[in-house]
């Protein structure tokens, strides 16, 4: 049977951690799974968790009344959903729905931040990390707003 | 007396042929795919990756990729975005006109009797499919062949921008990975949203054993390049096609230069190693 530190382990996310600091996040992660269409988290909502994608997709939203959901991104198996766990006041800022069958880690932010006050070396860690993922998506989202493929007209 | 240049000139680069439009089809509210043959019923000799230059009688030439395999018996296909005025009267004819033709000019993807036992990587940005889909028809036709999976990653604006929707249908069912993505999503549209770099981790293929044809706009060419040398792809195994104000299509007029290239003889379809250097270079 895979243990869940081999969960996390495997999980591109935490890549390069020491064995300790993998344990460590570890003891604060379950495996869990989400039908199509259900909510990870919800806009306002207690951001006290935040999740390891393993497999399936799952699209980051806002809601409009009158024209409902209105899909920003969609992220997918190796990314991590959420980092409001890691900034006050720990709220959702956006929902975000799966859109197939998603297994993912459900990391407790709360868990997470304890460990990280008492081990400074585990919150640069997982700072790096929330820092590379937000990177990889401002940079996209920078790009997008370019508007590439639109009309240039000459 | 004829001058030098006019003895060298390739007589089928400098005069176009007529060609009548038997079919066309709206691929998106600006972009048409328009399907040609000749009216002295000669066929053109190409590569995937190659031009010609179209001309709308009576209004201007335009470069314009070739989108039909090397392979295929069929008419010519060229794709086309409605962005000017020639461009808009080629949009514009109807089955039955008659266009001028001529080419084909520039490089090739290098694909055409080359299919690799490797995988081969598509990514491709808005109407940048047009210039590949030659390639991705030999790509997949090869594949019985015991040839490398092919990989086509699409990326558009919105869902009603991408091109082509049947043609991946068919290479999809034909045994590629076809996976696209939208920058803005839209009502019903159920797939991926965000840049086509999000499609390169997952997509399956083996970055170290790869070759990767890229097409799109210069800024999202760069990007995508430079993702997958992230993930371990060589840059030497990478190509993209540039594209210039191309006017001759033989290297004469110096109109499409980019540094040391004339891009309609010594492009389109230009290595990474050496496309990096020109992407990056600076106007004066």
């Amino acid at each position: 049977m895979i243990t869940i530190d081999e969960l996390v382990g495997a999980h591109p996310f935490a890549a390069g951690l020491s064995d300790e600091h993998l344990a460590l996040v570890a003891g604060c992660a379950q495996n869990v799974a989400f039908d199509a269409g259900a909510m990870l988290c919800a806009e306002g909502e207690s951001a006290d968790t935040f999740f390891l994608l393993r497999r399936g997709h799952v699209s980051i939203e806002v809601h409009q009344a009158g024209r409902g959901p209105i899909v920003i991104e969609t992220v997918g198996s190796g990314n991590a959903v959420g980092w409001s766990w890691l900034v006050a006041p720990y709220r959702w800022t956006f929902d975000a729905r799966a859109l197939e069958p998603v297994g993912a880690l459900a990391i407790d932010g709360a868990c997470l931040r304890a460990k990280s006050f008492e081990d400074p070396a585990l919150g640069f860690a997982l700072l790096s990390r929330v820092t590379q993922e937000l990177l990889g998506r401002l940079q996209s989202t920078r790009i997008r707003l370019l508007d590439l493929y639109g009309e240039h007209r000459g | 007396m004829a001058s030098a240049i006019e003895l060298d000139a390739p007589r089928s680069g400098l005069t176009p042929v007529l060609y009548r439009v038997v079919a066309r089809r709206n691929e998106t509210a600006d972009v048409v795919t328009l399907w040609l043959e000749s009216l002295d019923g000669s066929r053109l000799s190409f590569q995937s990756g190659q031009f010609n230059m179209l001309s709308a009688i009576g209004v201007g030439e335009v470069a314009v990729s070739i989108s039909t395999s090397p392979s295929d018996p069929g008419p010519l296909l060229h794709t086309v975005r409605d962005v000017g005025a020639v461009t808009h009267a080629l949009c514009s004819s109807g089955v039955g006109d008659v266009i001028g033709v001529r080419g084909p000019f520039g490089t090739d993807w290098g694909v055409t009797g080359n299919a690799a036992a490797i995988d081969t990587v598509i990514v491709a940005g808005g109407i940048g499919l047009a210039p590949l889909r030659g390639a991705v028809e030999e790509l997949v036709a090869a594949r019985s062949d015991g040839a490398g999976q092919v990989f086509v990653l699409v990326g558009a604006r919105e869902p009603d921008q991408l091109v082509f929707l049947d043609d991946m249908a068919k290479w999809k069912k034909a045994g590629a990975v076809v996976l696209s993505t939208v920058d803005r999503s839209a009502p019903g549209w159920s797939g991926r949203v965000g840049l086509v770099t999000t499609l390169l981790s997952s997509a399956g293929f083996d970055a170290h054993h790869c070759r990767v044809l890229i097409c799109g706009p210069e800024i999202m060419m760069r990007f995508t390049a430079r993702a997958l040398i992230e993930l371990g792809v060589d840059p030497a195994s990478i190509w993209v096609s540039l594209e210039r104000n191309m006017q001759c299509g033989l290297g004469w007029c110096g109109h499409c230069q980019l540094g040391p290239l004339l891009l309609c003889r010594d492009g389109p379809v230009v290595g990474y190693v050496e496309a990096n250097v020109l992407m990056n270079e600076r106007e004066r």
